[in-house]
């Protein structure tokens, strides 16, 4: 297994219609009326500058901008429709181009399972650190979040001392959901600009992209708009994040929190081009439906599944990509229902060529990492992977002289057509296939292999060392932020 | 208890029951004109209605927003009463009083409402400050109302920290354990509630109602 390989969905062969062109028209339209009549909060000076500057009305007591249909119609034009997530090892940059499928780490969470106690734990640094490491060394992750919180380092500082550790664990692509405030924005622009050797070569090989979650119902966090300028500024790839849930920051309809969630995800994006027209700029969305009898985060669900296919139906209608909220079981353990909710979430979001899938390792809505979950997860990615490579038909692969060599009766396994075909099966490493009597002797099952397979990793497995000299550097401009 | 009495109880607590604010305002000005004493008209009309959605919602029957909604309807109809238990110098007996805030430096708020939300209807007398409180603000609300509870939500483990500054700020100014401390949020675990001393800790709105309710030492209530 070459560590530098990344396995990406492309060129797929299922096709899914989940709205109408029709509905998708309607949705936006509902969404700019929503942006023009009830408007969207942006609690930064900044923001609220940038907006009035070009023309639209701002309540600075309340924070609110309206703004008429054809500003953020002409904004959104400006958006790059492509462009490439750099990484550390440039033969593991993404392309965003609307033909692949990229899986990430889930983040951001509170708790691990540890490693080898299998006891449940605060997470740390180290934990970044080591989950770096293992995602390094899979093909099915194609980039980093930053997985959990480094809670032993200081808040004013931490989400710098999280990309530091993954960057010095791994050649991936890194991007961070958990830098909302302008110092650690501005600190993590230089640290990627000496990443990338200066200001020019990080807006052509962006090492980093920033996401930033909004504050629903429309409504948006005031660090997080300062922060995701910053980035825009720098041309670090920028993505507002809905986590819209029915029934609660969401109406109960599933049409009505799409377009809630749609207007917030479009007003912070138009606003990013407003400010600095061109910006590369992704949505990013995990809608969700809150539990009807206790309002619970739910993590997974028909609705969930249903908004992971319509979202990039949304955002291929705006043109920009997509990183799209997948996995992230409620389940409290691997389980028939995260592998439930792994499976259908990821499908119905991949089978529409999401962009980027957030992300595999979670439990617990998010809340608790295991190394099992993230391996099985990254199995189900496999699953995936390969049932949208679809059925090939054409001479070679209806068989019809291997067909005429066996006639009735007989088997295949002799045949060099079969020799030949049969790497393209696929391969499972979690699935039982074993006979009962094994299975029963044993005892075991595929969180164990899974467990192991992420040890065997961890022990083993050396990423390409980050140059000493920009570590020192990464250092200094962390120090100066905690000193503030 | 005359037919008519009867009659408007019922419609009262069906009012809660369905949700409707405008009734059960109106029917709460039907019974100060029909000079119904006003405590009458909460325990044996409205609380009925609060009672059977809080049963049926433990039940699994009803939803979350039946119960929000019948919360609300609730408070108006006290509020209605209000003036007229003034004039009588009565007060509707409480579970008792709690001041909720989202800490400094965080804006994420649903949660909290909706504990504030549960917390109204199962009888407690709720000041939700709202997000962004500053250690003083929060503090200063709970002395000021003479509150039983304090309780803090936190969305970031960059603000969670916020919580024990409040908690340390509160021991040092001799506050607790008079007043009880209670904790939660996306990423409050029951490690971090014991860490920081706080009097303990919910993942959700109705396990908080029942937390509360022990903090106060009504936990059969």
């Amino acid at each position: 297994m070459s560590h530098k390989t990344i396995k990406t969905i492309s060129d797929p062969k299922l096709k899914l219609e989940v709205l109408t062109k029709e509905e998708v028209q309607k949705i936006h339209e509902a969404t700019l009326h929503i942006i023009q009549t009830t408007g969207i909060r942006f609690p930064s000076k900044r923001a609220l500058e940038i907006w009035e500057a070009h023309g639209a009305d701002v309540n600075y007591e309340k924070k609110i901008i309206r703004a008429k249909p054809q500003l953020i119609e002409d904004a959104l034009k400006t958006c790059p429709p492509k462009y490439v997530l750099a990484a550390r090892d440039p033969q593991q940059d993404l392309p965003l181009d609307g033909n692949h499928v990229c899986l990430g780490t889930d983040g951001c969470g509170v708790e691990v399972i540890d490693i080898e106690t299998k006891e449940k734990r605060t997470s740390v640094l180290q934990d970044v650190r080591d989950i770096a490491r293992v995602a390094d060394a899979t093909n099915e992750v194609a980039f980093h979040w930053v997985p959990v919180s480094a809670q032993d380092t200081p808040t004013e500082a931490r989400g710098l001392h999280e990309i530091k550790a993954v960057w010095e664990n791994s050649t991936k692509h890194v991007q961070t959901e958990s830098i909302y405030n302008v110092h650690e924005a501005k600190a993590a622009v230089e640290m990627a600009e000496i990443l990338a050797g200066g200001k020019d070569n990080l807006r052509e090989r962006p090492v980093i992209s920033m996401m930033q979650c909004t504050a629903p119902p429309l409504g948006h966090d005031g660090g997080s708009l300062d922060a995701a300028l910053i980035a825009a500024e720098a041309g670090i790839p920028t993505g507002f994040m809905t986590m819209s849930a029915c029934l609660t920051t969401g109406p109960a309809t599933l049409a009505g929190t799409l377009t809630v969630g749609n207007a917030e995800v479009i007003a912070a994006t138009a606003l990013l081009q407003l400010a600095y027209p061109g910006a590369p700029v992704f949505y990013a969305a995990a809608q969700t439906s809150s539990d009807p009898r206790t309002g619970a985060y739910t993590g997974g669900g028909p609705e969930d599944f249903l908004f992971g296919a319509a979202t990039n139906v949304l955002s291929d209608f705006y043109n920009i990509p997509l990183s799209m909220g997948s996995f992230a079981t409620g389940a409290k353990e691997p389980n028939w229902q995260a592998g439930l909710e792994g499976s259908l979430s990821t499908f119905m979001a991949s089978v529409v060529m999401s962009d980027m899938l957030l992300g595999c390792g979670f439990l617990h809505g998010s809340r608790i990492w295991s190394y099992a979950e993230m391996m099985m997860d990254c199995e189900i990615f496999s699953i995936i992977h390969k049932m949208m490579q679809g059925i090939v038909v054409d001479e070679e692969t209806l068989a019809l002289d291997a067909i005429a060599a066996v006639g009735p009766g007989g088997h295949y396994l002799a045949q060099k057509h079969t020799r030949n075909h049969m790497r393209e099966l696929f391969m499972p490493q979690f699935l039982d296939r074993r006979p009962y009597t094994q299975w029963e002797e044993k005892g075991d099952d595929a969180r164990d292999w899974a467990l192991n397979k992420a040890r065997k990793i961890l022990k083993e497995h050396q990423p390409d060392p980050l140059d000493e000299k920009i570590s020192k550097e990464f250092e200094r401009i962390i120090k100066l932020v905690e000193k503030k | 208890m005359s037919e008519e009495l009867e009659t408007l109880f019922k419609q009262m607590a069906q009012s809660i029951i369905d949700g409707d604010s405008d009734i059960s305002v109106e029917l709460a000005q039907k019974s100060i004109e029909m000079n119904i004493p006003p405590l009458d008209a909460i325990t044996k009309g409205f609380v009925v209605g609060v009672n059977y959605i809080g049963d049926q919602f433990g039940l699994g029957e009803a939803f979350l927003p039946e119960l929000v909604m019948a919360g609300e309807a609730m408070k108006a109809a006290v509020a209605t009463l209000e003036p007229e238990l003034l004039k009588l110098g009565e007060a509707r007996e409480t579970m008792g009083k709690v001041v909720l805030a989202t800490v400094e430096g965080d804006i994420h708020e649903i949660g909290k409402t909706l504990v504030g939300t549960m917390l109204s209807a199962s009888g407690f007398e709720v000041t939700d400050l709202g997000v962004d409180q500053p250690a003083d603000k929060i503090i200063g609300k709970a002395i000021e109302i003479g509150a039983s509870i304090v309780g803090m939500s936190a969305l970031l483990t960059t603000t969670m920290v916020r919580q024990r500054e409040v908690i340390e700020e509160m021991d040092k100014e001799g506050l607790r354990p008079k007043i009880k401390v209670m904790v939660g949020g996306a990423p409050i675990t029951r490690e971090w509630a014991t860490k920081i001393k706080a009097d303990g800790y919910s993942e959700d709105a109705v396990g908080a109602v029942k937390l509360a309710k022990d903090l106060v030492g009504k936990g059969d209530a």
